[in-house]
């Protein structure tokens, strides 16, 4: 009677489930859920691109066209990675009482996070090449490295998911989004190398900018565009590693604070 | 092999100074179904997320379908249907895309989804609103569509967490049937509950929860006869008269509570010399004698 089969973590099955959960949802929100993580990005790689473009022809020894289409990648990443995470998160668990229904099932806290990681990392590693194909209508020249974009901006994308759901598991309400947004977020987008070089900038500025898993995604990006750069590229790998790593074991901490009581 | 569906031993919950559980132990039987009662704030809801994992006892032991918790607590999530208080149905997706997202999230086969889903339908009566979106539904859909999709996977054991809350009457009758009729096919349930009737009508045996503790078990019948005798006395007046009709009553040793707009008085062995009128106990009396508390 008493069932054999033990149960592992991280099982497949748990993971598929809350994913076609997931997949089944985005059906019938895919249109706002892609306007709102590809034309943000857009508009800045536009805005930038002609009002910045015009006053300067090259950076770091790019085409301004070619500096910010590889860097927008980065943006994107956030604006599909954290930004769904923080708010879909707190929405699913304050609001919706998904969680409950799901931790009801044989689904753990780990796998859940985990397969909310994935599939939101899945998203981001489609809607990161947007801006960047609409850069080369304007002028980026394609490349067969654009085909590792994709994977880039995935992993990127699993840890800025991850680190949005942390955020919505430490979230009393969801205001406190703000402080985060405002406070890291802005400041890690404007200052990651997107738009503007950081080796010009402050030691202390580029010190920091180091720090920022967006200034590595976006150098990645652009090495893999225009020609990878050995042992720097490594460490901006190892570095976006470390980062999905540390935000996965850091989200699944916190909901589990969150949800089992 | 396990001897009951859920056995809990002296179970303790404590949330900061608050101990929401003190010492519970319950058990239902394979095949029964058993009622938890107990007023807003008894520990119920506490009681039964623990029974998923989702509320990690401070104390005591419990097992759950064989499976020891919380350590193996998946094991026993796949082997059972739990049935929420509140209602966390995906609502911009159909009735039938509900019940397929818990068809994986409950690891049907893939080669069975598809049975499964229609006997779910079919189980709540749903088959002509599958493809209606939830927030279409009227509330007694929803419940029968919460309820059925915890029975996807054919579980042996079901949470039922308050069922029929916040329904019609006639809605909650139907509830009733679904419930009754899983019961007959031999699934073990346990079922959180304010509702006296519900648990006079449904439930083989009952725990009544006040303060996080069981005050009294057993059966319905029984426990009505053992508490509060086989008729109560109802005296209807204005209020200054039933505090008169209470104070006497108490004074001759018979116990009294108050039902809105009259006293009951238990236990008088049918002297009705205070005037009122002889009704059948109920187990509503029984609460009230036990716990002091109105149930709602």
């Amino acid at each position: 009677m008493a069932a054999t089969r033990r149960l592992h973590r991280l099982e497949r099955a748990a993971l598929q489930g809350v994913m076609v959960r997931e997949v089944v949802n985005f059906s019938s929100f895919w249109r706002s859920s892609t306007f709102s993580s590809t034309v943000d990005p857009t508009i800045y790689l536009l805005a930038f691109g002609f009002g910045f473009g015009s006053l300067v022809s090259t950076v770091a020894g790019y085409d301004y066209i070619d500096f910010v289409g590889t860097g927008i990648v980065a943006t994107t990443v956030l604006f599909s990675g954290a930004f769904p995470a923080m708010y879909s998160t707190f929405v699913k668990y304050e609001f919706q009482h998904t969680y409950d229904a799901i931790l009801a099932a044989p689904v753990d806290t780990e796998e859940l996070v985990t397969a909310e990681a994935l599939w939101i990392a899945t998203r981001t590693g489609v809607y990161g090449c947007v801006p960047m194909l609409v850069a080369v209508v304007f002028g980026l020249t394609p490349s067969w490295g654009m085909l590792l974009v994709p994977e880039i901006a995935a992993l990127a994308g699993f840890g800025w998911a991850s680190f949005g759901i942390f955020i919505a598991a430490k979230a009393k309400a969801i205001e406190s989004f703000s402080y985060w947004q405002s406070g890291l977020l802005t400041p890690m987008f404007l200052v990651a190398g997107t738009f503007f070089p950081l080796e010009d900038l402050p030691t202390w500025a580029q010190v920091l900018g180091n720090l920022n898993p967006l200034f590595h995604c976006v150098e990645l990006v652009r090495h893999a565009v225009f020609g990878f750069e050995g042992w720097e590229d490594v460490g901006h790998l190892a570095f976006l590693i470390a980062f999905a790593l540390a935000s996965w074991r850091l989200a699944i901490r916190f909901m589990e604070r969150r949800l089992i009581l | 092999m396990a001897s009951a569906a859920i056995s809990m031993r002296r179970m303790v919950k404590r949330f900061g100074a608050l101990t929401a559980v003190d010492g519970l132990d319950l058990d239902v039987p394979f095949g029964q179904c058993v009622g938890l009662l107990g007023p807003n704030g008894a520990g119920k809801s506490t009681t039964m997320k623990a029974l998923t994992a989702q509320v990690i006892p401070d104390e005591g032991e419990l097992e759950v379908l064989g499976f020891r918790l919380p350590g193996d607590s998946k094991q026993a999530r796949a082997e059972m249907g739990v049935v929420p208080q509140l209602d966390n149905l995906d609502v911009s997706l159909t009735v039938e895309q509900n019940l397929l997202v818990f068809a994986h999230l409950y690891r049907v086969p893939p080669n069975k989804r598809k049975k499964a889903i229609e006997r779910a339908l079919r189980i709540a009566n749903l088959d002509a609103r599958r493809a209606s979106k939830v927030d279409q539904l009227s509330g007694g859909m929803r419940r029968r569509l919460l309820i059925t999709r915890a029975l996807l996977h054919e579980p042996r054991l079901l949470l039922l967490d308050e069922p029929t809350v916040g329904l019609d009457p006639q809605v909650r009758q139907g509830i009733w049937a679904l419930i009754d009729g899983l019961r007959s096919e031999g699934v073990s349930i346990l079922m959180s509950t304010h509702y006296i009737e519900e648990a006079e009508r449904l439930c083989d045996t009952v725990t009544i929860m006040s303060h996080g503790k069981a005050v009294a078990v057993g059966e319905p019948h029984a426990l009505i006869r053992e508490h509060a005798g086989p008729e109560a006395i109802e005296v209807y007046g204005p209020p200054a008269r039933l505090t008169e009709v209470e104070a006497d009553a108490q004074a001759r040793g018979w116990r009294t509570r108050r039902t809105g707009t009259s006293v009951s008085i238990l236990h008088s062995n049918g002297a009705v010399d205070l005037g009122g009128e002889r009704r059948v106990t109920n187990l509503e009396d029984v609460f009230v004698l036990l716990t002091g508390e109105e149930i709602t």
